[in-house]
């Protein structure tokens, strides 16, 4: 049905541009947490979240900030479920969120590692990052704690402009 | 969000459920969650499974949530408390699966708060008093180590939901273990007063490695990540001095009820305070 289909888009669009609570020049679409928006056959609206870290306080108030737009924006029937399979990787962070990310000087993240099945490997000496300053752009800057504000972030200071930022983590 | 002060902004709101990290009577974190035990599954096994290591993780939590204003730097007590909020965060999925699956149909908070000390499976080296801040990294490296290697076999568990709560902790536990290893080499190789206090943090804690290694035969991965990291400090492997009594058994030291105390004292003080 037309109707179903564009009030499917309708309802996923709403969604998208719920702000993340705790980066919120990122909308959940940004980050990479809004896996699934559809339309059950009684018009509830079924929006599927997942969360960053098992212990992401932020993620009840996800929920119910996706609830609340939706319902404001007419669907009377809303459902939200949690999806924590496969779990979120920040290389689901779009290109638009990595953007916003750095213009608030937050430094986006690389690539995550590739998991391969298995022991995991500790690595004693890591091999230095590069993690260039998202405030002034010098190469040179070095981590001061692996754990920030956020589960998502540890923090970083740039060695040129001597200014600290948060970094977020590959995951 | 009409007033100003931070913690009236955040108690505002109930009435569309949107809730912060305080109270109880949170909204269930599998909420949603296809519930449903696959077939071959025993449920009861299972429940008792999330028990033990939601146990061992919320008692991990609550000793490391102890550094808070007290950690020797305010990067490492966020480390610690991060840390500690990732594990609280693993023991509230574990939980709610437990409650799907035991035929009690408890929610975490029933598991949380209103238990006693010998109800509690986790291992008693999670319960042990915080120590100095050796002890805390030197039980850390044990215990997160320990939980990986039994996370990372989970993540291929017959029940789905077991199994992604294992994967999402397995990317977790890999940060944790990666603090607890590079601080204890820092401190092993660092002066002759952290190394001594390192070697005195394996003492204590070696009497209480062997509770970890019953379920999954993950040991000698356990073991070789420890050699790593001795090797790199310039200590020498924990002496494993086995202790009677398992806190696995619900049998813990006389430093558990305090805890819990703490831990449980306003929720039973006001059953169903949500704030």
């Amino acid at each position: 049905m037309v109707t179903t289909a564009l009030d499917t888009r309708r309802a996923r669009r709403i969604a998208e541009q719920v702000p993340d609570p705790e980066l919120p020049m990122l909308t959940l679409a940004d980050l990479g947490v809004l896996r699934e928006v559809s339309l059950a056959s009684d018009g509830t609206v079924v929006a599927s979240l997942t969360p960053t870290y098992s212990g992401c306080p932020a993620m009840a108030e996800m929920r119910a900030g996706v609830a609340a737009r939706l319902r404001e924006a007419g669907y009377a029937r809303v459902e939200i479920r949690t999806v924590l399979d496969p779990p979120w990787s920040s290389d689901w962070i779009t290109a638009d969120g990595r953007r916003k990310l750095a213009e608030h000087g937050i430094a986006p993240p690389g690539t995550a590692p590739a998991r391969a099945t298995g022991p995991v490997p500790l690595v004693l000496s890591p091999p230095r990052r590069s993690v260039p300053c998202p405030r002034c752009g010098h190469p040179d800057t070095e981590e001061t704690s692996r754990f920030g504000a956020t589960s998502c972030k540890s923090l970083w200071r740039c060695l040129g402009c001597r200014e600290p930022f948060e970094y977020v983590k590959e995951i | 969000m009409s007033d100003d002060h931070v913690y009236m902004t955040l108690a505002e709101g109930h009435e569309d459920d949107t809730r912060w990290a305080y109270g109880t009577g949170f909204e269930d974190p599998l909420h949603g969650v296809d519930t449903a035990v696959p077939d071959g599954v025993d449920a009861g096994e299972l429940a008792a499974l999330c028990v033990t290591l939601a146990d061992d993780a919320l008692v991990s939590a609550q000793r490391l949530a102890e550094w808070t204003t007290r950690a020797p730097e305010l990067e490492e007590e966020v480390a610690l408390a991060n840390i500690g909020l990732d594990l609280l965060g693993q023991a509230r999925l574990l939980y709610s699966r437990a409650g799907q699956t035991d035929g009690t149909g408890r929610d975490e908070d029933a598991y949380a708060y209103f238990r006693d000390a010998g109800d509690f499976r986790n291992v008693r080296l999670a319960e042990l008093p915080g120590g100095d801040f050796a002890f805390s990294i030197v039980r850390l490296l044990v215990f997160s180590s320990w939980r990986l290697a039994h996370f990372e076999r989970l993540t291929a568990h017959r029940d789905p939901v077991l199994a992604a709560i294992a994967a999402k902790g397995v990317k977790e536990l890999a940060y944790h273990r990666q603090y607890a290893a590079e601080w204890a080499v820092r401190l092993g190789d660092g002066t002759e007063e952290s190394h001594r206090r390192m070697r005195r943090a394996q003492e204590q804690v070696a009497p209480y490695l062997g509770e970890l290694f019953t379920a999954y035969d993950v040991r000698d991965e356990v073991v070789a990540v420890l050699r790593q990291v001795s090797e790199a400090a310039g200590l020498p492997m924990p002496v494993y001095r086995p202790l009677p009594g398992s806190g696995r058994a619900g049998e813990h030291t006389e430093h558990l009820a305090p805890l819990l105390a703490e831990l449980q004292g306003i929720a039973r003080a006001h059953p169903e305070a949500t704030w």
